[in-house]
């Protein structure tokens, strides 16, 4: 039986576990055996992106060490893979041991959806969700890894799903992280032309394959209702319906 | 260190009639764009791009050697070539030049450059009569504004604005169509390039091994700025140089269909020199002002020196939500967007606006469409590390640095994760709403409060996912 490794970043650890049982319940379904290393916690992003490079590399060294081996890692999160498959070169560029490292790991992350399309094949999982969903692209997916027609063509195997593409579907949400704290205001105006664009698509259901972005759409909706509730992952539909 | 400029930031979101000018307006260039990159209209625009950034990166990485070739060629084709090591140097040059020669009245094409150096309010203190002549530019020399962007400078003016704008200066009747408002322009344009002494203008391009300097525009007033007055004055950047007239090629073809979406702008001139003998027109002076001002610290860095590759296309503004929402006089320099957040820190030093880097959601529009490939995230990633650096030096930022070393002490102790979420969970538990405000949060609290203004973070799951898969794990063992 093939092996994966999860690495379920902590956003999903902490605030949407489901998000990454159900990712579980699609590997196990495709026939892989998870292993999940207990110690993995962060990938550092949030230090790293406000300029705390130091403090970024002891997480991101903590990060190899824990995920040392060779089976694939599959992560629920664009920007996370983004961080650990592009960014951490960037932290130990001046570093060649370290960066060796860097590199026996870039080849192994794989973005959930990415996984499922390139190394699984996943096709029909027999999933079933009778609603018009629309699809969120999130900025690190879509521009850092090229995740846009996959999530897509996953969704199109889902029994019962419409799906309406918004009229701005590939900008930003305004999360950003920090930046979203640092500039509450600029990251409200971004989120709600986000909104804007959601809600005109009519949509009961906002998919997406980072989190951490839904959590700025999510937040900021004009009623914070169940209009615009977000379904965090495209994967989770299948488990969500079992055989 | 100056701080955000909330207050404006707030009131330019509050303004619906400017927000609708600056989406509608970047909206329709990003469309324009998209059109003009189809591979219906242009073969292998992407490979274009590589090219345009191997070009860049060639003739920055030989600056020196190319600039010593220019210099050769200008001065073999008539002209003269002079070296400026900052804004002052550049300003004196052509002030003392104004006088010497005479001069009482200057036509100017748009140029980023002199905005840079502030080159009109210094001349017209010394009772020159300094005009701008592009369109855009000229109404802003009226309303005495700062242009709001990098191509279209009164992007964020309705023609309702401009109408009041030519009957409070020009006292004529009053036009609200743009047509007519060009040909008011026009009018009084027409006098003043008959008059002018002298002309200046920018430089798209500098070609090294023709000496030959390029305009690219589409108004055809930096055509006549060049022209009509006998002496003349190209002021330029050092970055500006390329190697050979061959190159041209490649960023003619990206540059249009970048800014404005067109295949090619109206007017490309190339500007070689005085007027020789037996030519019929060109000027009798020929000056090209070489401008450092910041750009060779720029050059010294391996990493952000991708930043001097810009052509000033703007795509990056007209793509960026950032800009998008908070508009061109927001930014502390006349760059404005996202290529001003990465090169009005490196000219100014890194603590002079600290927010700036910051102010970024680093969403990656900005790379994916500038047409020499810079970058520009990964800029801002080195340039937010520079800061929290030279903050330290400073004593400044001093909590939030805290915060970090002990997310990061927290993150290499699964142990202490774990314990550090089950307790935050265990004190929140189910606390849909608000709860992160009463955290002791790692940023301060009113930053935290406007943060929750907008939004509300999800309460922590009641269950990690590590806690749900020790259990779901125990369950299948026991199956």
């Amino acid at each position: 039986m093939p092996r994966v490794t999860l690495f379920v970043t902590c956003i999903v650890d902490q605030l949407f576990p489901k998000v990454g049982l159900a990712m579980a319940d699609v590997l196990e379904r495709l026939g892989y055996q998870i292993d999940f290393p207990e110690a993995q916690t962060c990938c550092g992003q949030p230090a790293f992106n406000s300029g705390f490079w130091d403090e970024a590399r002891g997480v991101a060294r903590h990060f190899l060490d824990v995920f040392e081996g060779d089976s694939p890692i599959v992560v629920p999160s664009g920007s996370c893979t983004s961080m650990c498959g592009h960014h951490f070169s960037d932290l130990f560029q001046n570093d060649p041991a370290q960066l060796a490292r860097v590199k026996a790991l870039e080849a192994r992350v794989y973005e959930f959806s990415r996984f499922l399309t390139d190394v699984a094949h996943a096709g029909d999982l027999g999933a079933h969700f009778p609603h018009t969903v629309t699809y969120h692209d999130s900025c690190h997916a879509l521009r850092e890894l090229g995740v846009k027609a996959g999530p897509r063509k996953l969704l199109s195997h889902v029994r019962g799903l419409t799906l309406k593409e918004m009229d701005v579907a590939e900008e930003c949400c305004g999360f950003g992280g920090t930046f979203s704290v640092k500039f509450p205001d600029v990251s409200g105006g971004m989120a709600q032309t986000k909104i804007d664009s959601i809600l005109r698509t009519g949509a009961s259901h906002i998919v997406s394959v980072d989190s951490s972005a839904s959590c700025n759409s999510r937040a900021s909706s004009p009623a914070r209702d169940s209009r615009s509730k977000p379904s965090t992952s495209p994967k989770s539909s299948p488990a969500a319906n079992p055989p | 260190m100056n701080p955000i400029p909330v207050e404006a930031i707030q009131t330019a979101l509050g303004d619906k009639r400017l927000q609708t000018a600056i989406y509608s307006s970047t909206g329709r260039l990003m469309d324009k764009r998209a059109h003009a990159i189809d591979p219906a209209e242009i073969d292998d625009f992407q490979g274009l791009r590589a090219q345009a950034n191997a070009i860049k990166k060639h003739a920055i990485d030989n600056l020196d050697y190319y600039l010593e070739q220019l210099e050769q060629n200008v001065i073999a084709r008539g002209g003269k070539v002079v070296w400026c090591r900052d804004a002052n140097e550049a300003i004196t040059f052509v002030a003392t030049l104004a006088k010497e020669k005479g001069v009482k009245r200057i036509v100017k094409s748009k140029s980023m450059t002199t905005e840079e150096i502030d080159l009109n309010e210094h001349i017209e203190h010394t009772g020159i009569d300094v005009v701008e002549t592009d369109l855009g530019e000229y109404i802003l020399q009226l309303a005495h504004e700062k242009p709001y962007h990098i191509v279209a400078p009164a992007l964020h003016l309705t023609r309702y604005e401009v109408a009041d704008i030519f009957t409070d200066n020009l006292h004529v009747a009053r036009e609200e169509e743009p047509e007519k408002q060009t040909q008011i322009a026009r009018r009084v344009l027409r006098e003043k390039f008959l008059t002018a002494e002298l002309g200046i203008t920018g430089a798209n391009f500098l070609i090294a091994d023709s000496g030959a300097i390029v305009l690219v525009e589409n108004e055809g007033n930096a055509r006549l700025s060049s022209s009509a007055p006998r002496i003349q004055i190209a002021i330029a950047g050092l970055e500006k140089v390329i190697p050979r007239a061959q190159d041209l090629a490649t960023f003619l073809k990206v540059l249009g269909r970048s800014a404005t979406g067109q295949p090619l702008t109206v007017y490309t001139s190339f500007l070689s020199g005085p007027r020789r003998q037996g030519e019929i027109d060109g000027p009798e002076e020929f000056y090209l002002v070489l401008i450092d001002n910041g750009r060779t610290r720029l050059l010294a860095d391996e990493h952000k020196r991708q930043s001097l590759y810009c052509i000033r296309c703007g795509a990056c503004l007209n793509h960026c939500p950032v800009y998008r929402k908070i508009g061109g006089h927001n930014y502390p320099w006349v760059y404005s967007g996202p290529i001003g957040a990465i090169i009005s820190p490196q000219f100014h030093g890194v603590t002079k606006d600290p927010w700036l880097p910051f102010a970024s959601s680093l969403c990656g529009a900005c790379a994916e469409v500038c047409p020499v490939k810079i970058d520009i995230p990964k800029v801002l990633l080195e340039l937010r590390s520079d800061i929290t650096t030279a903050k330290r030096a400073e004593g400044a930022g001093k909590w939030e640095r805290l915060a970090f070393r002990v997310f990061s002490y927290v993150m290499q102790r699964p142990k202490l994760y774990e314990m550090g979420a089950a307790m935050a969970s265990a004190v929140f538990p189910g606390s849909h709403g608000k709860w992160l405000s009463s955290l002791p949060t790692f940023m301060s609290l009113p930053t935290t409060k406007n943060w929750l203004s907008k939004r509300d973070l999800p309460p922590p799951a009641e269950r990690s996912f590590r806690s749900l898969w020790r259990e779901r794990q125990r369950a299948k063992g026991a199956n």
